[in-house]
């Protein structure tokens, strides 16, 4: 049992977010982490592993990113995930949909996991479509919005939230799932963890190394472009303040203020 | 133009955002038409016309029974090497993203998603994106045929425009891998709980609650300021509290005169269920949560000192 999760390196939350407006892209130049929806999907990887039995899984993690994503990826291999594959490089800098999902499709492929788990979301982009992609890509079934994961048989099962409840949907190995950020709790690495993370495998890979030619990668393999930048419709001032005890009557205050009572 | 607008149906109604965008699509001029996959929903396509379809495509096929997006990119697939469309538009739900993504792979066509906005400019289609947690709107364009587009749930308002739908059937080779996926149980709309739509002020009560027995205090606060529960997803995936009150993308959107959120981090499936609302308060605990981006009045602090607080002074304020 082979379990790969795709996880993407991120800018902190804490760090003050911008997009250069030269390339139109986020700036990604400061600390980055590892995606926080990503973190339950590696969680979910771990639990089915462990549920497998002592030989039961291998985790493995699958990124796009920088060579220096590397560093925050490991925090997936503290909590116990086996390896890292991490596709590095330039040209694959400002993929979109169709070229990421092209270059991870890649990256899944020469892995031939049973499983391919995803997270909620990307912290960033806010994307949430990439797993559908990539199933496509890969000729596997798909479950997404998984709030509760079962494996039996070569099977899994899952409970996808959608607009009107939850459905119940299963699909035969090897698949896709897309899972939701409240379907666990992630653990913390222990310092054992920690401390072992850097002596597991970490693999960097070239496009050349998967076989993806350049020109499908990057800007040059995207179909889809940032024309412009603007600034969002004003919403009104937004105030923000810090709790020293009198937070209640602040906002007692405000509402009263706004006739909101 | 000519653009092709996904329509997805639930218990035999077509769904109020995909004929939102097929509205929208429609005041863009050009040709617009669109495609229907399901069982038992040919009846359903000419209703379409009303909201200014001039031709829909059905695939009536009990192997489209079920709300699963890979065989209907199978289906969209085939529709599209026939006929040629210049641009595919979805309204975002859990099953269309999923169908749009697929479809983007499968053709090599750009994707854009989370849209607020479609315009047509120099006869090229634009779509306008927030990012960053709305700070930034970007214009986004395509460089491929078809253009896909996404656009943000409950961004576009159908209205009826009386026009009629011719209705075409057509019929397509689904694949092996996209069937694999079977539905065992469908989830139906539940009636239960009380109707937030509806309600003028909403507490609603996320992850920084801590744990469900602190819906109390969310509901000690709805109570003394008159208003309704909400919860988000996390909370509901998590069990804490019932679907029926949950707001956010996969739940209700609400837009009451005053949404406080407790313990909720805001993140984009969240807020574009209660970005409509009057007046927005927020109190959590972590300075960096993205709901602090749009909350008319954020508060970082501990809510379990906060909320029993605010609680007591309300009701003192309407005792008064």
């Amino acid at each position: 049992m082979k379990i790969a999760v795709c996880a993407k390196y991120v800018p902190e939350a804490t760090a003050a977010r911008r997009i250069d407006p030269q390339t139109k892209r986020l700036d990604r130049s400061g600390e980055g982490t590892l995606n926080p929806f990503d973190v339950n999907a590696v969680e979910e990887a771990l639990k089915l592993g462990e549920a497998a039995g002592p030989d039961g899984g291998e985790v493995v993690i699958v990124s796009l990113g920088p060579e220096r994503a590397l560093d925050a990826m490991r925090r997936a291999l503290a909590m116990g995930a086996d390896r890292i594959v991490l596709v590095a490089d330039e040209a694959a800098a400002g993929s979109d949909l169709v070229a990421t999902s092209r270059i991870l499709a890649a990256a899944l492929e020469r892995e031939s996991p049973d499983l391919v788990l995803f997270g909620q979301q990307a912290d960033d982009a806010d994307g949430a479509v990439l797993w559908a992609a990539v199933a496509d890509r890969l000729q596997r079934p798909l479950i997404s919005q998984v709030a509760e994961l079962t494996l039996e048989d070569r099977k899994v099962r899952g409970k996808r939230q959608t607009e009107y409840g939850y459905d119940v949907i299963d699909a035969p190995l090897p698949a896709v799932v897309a899972v939701s950020d409240a379907i666990n709790e992630p653990r913390y690495p222990s310092l054992k963890g920690i401390m072992g993370a850097k002596k597991k495998p970490q693999e960097t890979l070239s496009l050349a190394d998967l076989g993806v030619p350049a020109e499908e990668a990057g800007a040059a393999g995207s179909r889809t472009t940032v024309e412009a930048l603007s600034d969002p419709p004003a919403r009104g001032d937004t105030v923000k303040l810090e709790d020293d005890g009198s937070a209640a009557e602040k906002i007692l205050e405000f509402l009263q203020e706004k006739k909101a009572l | 133009l000519r653009f092709l607008v996904f329509l997805e149906d639930h218990e035999g109604r077509l769904q109020k955002d995909s004929l939102g965008v097929l509205f929208k699509a429609a005041s863009l001029g050009g040709e617009v038409e669109g495609v229907l996959l399901g069982s038992e929903i040919e009846g359903l396509a000419a209703e379409a016309g009303k909201f200014g379809a001039q031709r829909v495509y059905v695939l009536d096929d009990v192997l489209l029974g079920a709300p699963l997006p890979q065989p209907r990119v199978d289906a969209l697939e085939n529709l599209l090497r026939d006929r040629g469309f210049d641009a595919v538009l979805f309204a975002a739900s859990v099953l269309s993203a999923d169908v749009a993504a697929g479809l983007a792979a499968r053709l090599d066509a750009g994707l854009n998603y989370d849209l607020t906005d479609l315009v047509v400019e120099d006869g090229k289609l634009v779509g306008k994106r927030p990012a960053l947690g709305d700070s930034v709107y970007a214009d986004v364009g395509w460089t491929s045929e078809p253009c896909l587009a996404l656009v943000r749930a409950g961004t576009f308002e159908p209205a009826e425009s009386g026009g009629s739908a011719e209705v075409e059937t057509f019929e397509s080779r689904l694949q092996d891998f996209s069937l694999a996926a079977t539905m065992v149980e469908r989830a139906h709309e539940e009636s239960e709980g009380p109707s937030i739509e509806d309600a003028d002020v909403i507490v609603a009560g996320g992850r920084g609650l801590g744990g469900p027995e602190n819906f109390a205090l969310v509901e000690e606060l709805a109570k003394a300021l008159g208003g309704a529960v909400a919860a988000t997803r996390a909370v509901v995936d998590a069990g804490w509290y019932p679907y029926a009150a949950q707001v956010g993308q996969t739940g209700k959107t609400v837009s009451p005169k005053l949404y406080v959120a407790v313990g909720i981090s805001g993140a984009i499936q969240h807020k574009v269920g209660m970005q409509g609302s009057g007046l927005i308060v927020a109190i959590n605990k972590d300075p960096n949560a993205p709901i602090f981006e749009y909350a008319d009045l954020g508060v970082v602090g501990d809510l379990h000192e906060i909320v029993p607080k605010l609680t007591e002074l309300v009701r003192a304020r309407r005792a008064a």
